[in-house]
């Protein structure tokens, strides 16, 4: 490259107590060029942002934008040098309209010392048309899809000059059509001369969109490869620095009848709609559609979290009653969460707590609790998942994304499920922890529970699920057998059309 | 335990403070007459503490012990109900309305502040209704004696309020720190949908709590009320919500739910009391004992924000 790169970071180190996090680690990027930035946790991705972002000061290096040396001490450096960002987690207020946030803290005053709302709205229309967004800038917030509210924030960071936009899994949260649509959209800006750096855990996001992918392992740079040759494998081999064999397991089981059989199960979100499906032992059954097709609500429903009237469950032939959550667990039926971190787990309460909490009763006498009977069993379950914490007293929520996960698990393993129910399981978790994870269903299911798997994420529906059941609107329009397991199939059957190759959910 | 600590120290440096200004403080009758108002004010702390461990609050409460007093006295002295009969209505009471404030909590999603603030007038305005807004007292009746030695009373040299209070702090330590219920307290008010997904019956551990804190407000009630010996229902109990919030907060609890323990509640609620007896002794004009109050809370709930934060400093490094 002859020309100079608008961005280079140069031998940057950051040490903090105890930990290297960056180990001399440079990057560069040119204008309107898409760089993807992958690793698993803790490999240094977002130290690196941190630093870029003026949160974290470099303990060596230098950062040169245009080829000259710029110093980044704060949030509002980075955005002067054209630098923005887009978190997972949205920084929007979903009271206010579109206009309102795309100039919220910088609102014109008008005349009387208001804020001039003419301008700002007539301001907002035209980064919402270069981003394809068709809809009036009074619209709020709080009636946009999380997609259409990241396109928001990227519309603030247009606004603002950004030269240079990192994402941080921007897809994490999307479902499959608007993920394409964001993809599209990175292809676009970097046409406009906006640069990207995307950081993504889906491997197969990367290689569509980015010209470069660069890996980070061990706050080192691991390696780059260039647009086409970003297979998942060779990623997984820098990222992890060996193979990883055999990443998704196979199923070991032979096909038996069915165990669970789901009847008439409703939701709040389609009231109407009802679901009905088999589900066998040793079996993982995958849950593809789009958001808002009503899988996390239709699996609320069946542990008694949900309204469901009229459903009928039954396990191994025996007619089972769920009505509150505590019927579903006495039962043997456990759901793993969507939102790990707000409905999964207390993070302020210890693994240890954590993992007996919906089975206290079992370690108490007199109603008094055994912390030492507690104790064994927490060690035993972080033994098991190789969970990576200091102790079983330690909070939860100093623990990685997988590690929190990984408690998700010990928790309702700890119990023998008979029915597991995973919701989204490896969501915002890294390459070496998703392995594990899918080992630890597979375990599972050959040693005899069901699995149900919802998931958002393409590859892993195709990959670990033994069968994929995909829902649209509420219904159950077909099931695909391994065979049949493609992306095309299950796209079609989740926007609600019938293929020939769908089987019925039971019989 | 370090939480506890750092109020611990402060309550024995305002001790000390005060016995060097006036040897009277540990004169056996000051300590006599403070031991038995954190008794009485202690009891019902600790079922406010409860409360805000769930993430919830309680501003009834001076109020109920304005309607229970008044119930106790009118049973007692003008329905001439025996006296052990008299004592489970008062029990009760507060208990019912402990159970309808979290019945409307819990199933209509209202808020707790709205709800018990609510209470606060509804129960003070039942309290000076019941007895046409005036002074009722026990007098010279008869009939209950037994119940006016256990409530004003000593045991060992203690007056029986602290015998009380110790008895049900205790008991009220194993429950929380020990028990399934008091782990399922914790869990609801640090996160209640994480604790609802794992099979835990939240909205029964939320209204559970404050109906225990109707029964140890009603417990304390009927320590009021044989302490003052007379209850006027437009200002009995007034403002004692706040003793509790106050103790409550100062021993650590947070008001977000989720933390707290019964030890650090007992200092809390002891060192509002000393606090008192401080003004009292030290001369310093009692229209200031609200004030003084503030301020040393105050200074004690940021204190320990100012250790909190540098700690969290020094962690980052």
């Amino acid at each position: 490259m002859n020309e100079t790169p608008l961005l280079e970071m140069r031998g940057i180190s950051k040490r903090f107590p105890g930990v290297v996090a960056l180990d001399s680690v440079s990057l560069q990027i040119g204008r309107g060029e898409v760089v993807a930035l992958c690793g698993e946790n803790g490999a240094g991705k977002s130290t690196l942002m941190k630093i870029l972002g003026g949160v974290y000061q470099p303990d060596g290096g230098e950062i040169l934008v245009d080829g000259r040396p710029a110093r980044i001490t704060d949030v509002n450096d980075a955005m002067k040098l054209g630098i923005a960002f887009i978190h997972q987690e949205l920084n929007v207020l979903d009271n206010l309209d579109i206009a309102g946030n795309v100039f919220l803290g910088r609102e014109p005053l008008n005349a009387l010392g208001l804020i001039n709302r003419k301008k700002i709205h007539a301001d907002t229309g035209p980064f919402l048309k270069r981003l394809g967004l068709n809809m009036p800038t009074r619209t709020r917030l709080d009636r946009l899809s999380i997609a259409h509210q990241q396109m928001v924030e990227i519309a603030k960071a247009l606004s603002l000059n950004a030269r240079i936009i990192i994402m941080d899994e921007p897809t994490s949260s999307l479902t499959l059509t608007e993920t394409n649509r964001l993809l599209e959209l990175v292809c676009e800006l970097s046409e406009q001369g906006v640069s990207i750096i995307y950081i993504s855990h889906r491997l197969g996001e990367l290689d569509q969109c980015a010209d470069r992918v660069v890996v980070l392992r061990d706050g080192k740079n691991a390696g780059e490869l260039p647009h086409g040759e970003a297979s998942h494998d060779r990623l997984v081999g820098l990222m992890v620095g060996r193979e990883i064999k055999s990443f998704y397991v196979q199923s070991h089981a032979q096909k038996t009848a069915a165990y669970l059989k789901v009847r008439h199960l409703s939701s709040s979100l389609h009231p109407g709609k009802t679901v009905s499906f088999d589900a066998s032992r040793g079996e993982i059954l995958g849950f593809a559609g789009l958001v808002g097709a009503g899988r996390s609500e239709m699996a609320k429903s069946l542990v008694g979290l949900d309204r469901s009237p009229a459903k009928e469950i039954s396990l191994g032939g025996q007619v089972i009653a769920i009505n509150t959550a505590r019927d579903a667990i006495d039962q043997g039926i456990y759901l793993a969460p969507e939102n790990r971190r707000t409905e999964g787990l207390v993070v302020d309460m210890s693994v240890r707590e954590n993992i007996t909490l919906p089975n206290l009763a079992a370690y108490a006498r007199l109603g008094l609790i055994q912390v030492g009977r507690e104790r064994q069993v927490a060690r035993e379950q972080v033994v098991l998942l190789k969970v990576k914490t200091p102790g079983v007293e330690t909070r939860v929520k100093n623990l990685s994304g997988g590690n929190q996960q990984k408690v998700v698990l010990g928790k309702w393993l700890a119990m023998s499920p008979k029915v597991m129910i995973l919701d989204e399981p490896t969501r915002g978790i890294d390459v070496g922890a998703k392995a594990e994870i899918y080992r630890l269903m597979r375990e599972l299911a050959d040693n005899g529970a069901v699995i149900l798997m919802i998931s958002s994420d393409m590859e892993e529906i195709l990959n670990v699920s033994d069968r994929v059941a995909v829902m649209h609107e509420g219904e159950i329009t077909g099931v695909l057998d391994r065979a049949d397991c493609n992306e095309q199939n299950v796209m079609q059957l989740a926007v609600g059309k019938k293929i020939p190759a769908a089987q019925p959910a039971f019989i | 335990m370090k939480k506890e600590l750092g109020i611990f120290i402060l309550l024995l440096v305002l001790c000390g403070v005060t016995s060097i200004e006036n040897h009277n403080f540990f004169h056996a009758a000051n300590l006599i007459n403070t031991a038995q108002l954190i008794g009485m004010f202690g009891v019902f702390s600790i079922g406010l503490g409860l409360v805000i461990i769930t993430g919830g609050i309680d501003l009834s409460v001076g109020s109920m012990i304005a309607l229970s007093g008044m119930l106790l006295v009118m049973a007692l002295t003008e329905w001439h109900w025996p006296w052990p009969l008299a004592v489970l209505f008062v029990l009760a009471v507060p208990m019912a309305l402990g159970w309808v404030h979290g019945f409307l909590i819990t199933r209509f999603q209202l808020q707790p502040f709205i709800v018990t603030l609510c209470g606060l007038l509804i129960y003070r305005g039942m309290a000076r209704y019941i007895a046409h807004d005036t002074t009722k007292g026990f007098g010279d009746s008869a009939g209950f004696e037994p119940l006016q030695r256990l409530a004003n009373g000593s045991f060992l040299g203690l007056p029986m309020s602290f015998v009380i209070l110790i008895i049900v702090a205790v008991i009220m330590w194993f429950v929380l720190h020990r028990s399934v219920y008091g782990r399922y307290l914790f869990a609801v008010g640090r996160n209640e949908e994480a604790a609802r997904f794992s099979g835990i019956n939240t909205r029964a551990v939320i209204t559970s709590s404050y109906v225990l804190a109707g029964l140890l407000t009603g417990v304390s009630a009927i320590l009021f009320a044989f302490f003052t010996n007379l209850v006027q229902p437009a200002s009995h109990g007034n403002f004692y919500e706040l003793y509790a919030i106050a103790a409550a907060v100062l021993g650590g609890c947070s008001l977000r739910g989720g933390k707290g323990s019964i030890v650090g509640i007992l200092i809390g609620a002891t060192l509002l009391q000393v606090l008192q007896n401080l003004v009292n002794l030290l001369g310093i004009d009692s229209s200031l004992n609200y004030a003084v109050m503030g301020t040393v809370v105050l200074v004690g709930v940021l204190a320990d924000q100012i250790v909190k934060m540098s700690a969290a400093k020094r962690n980052r490094g």
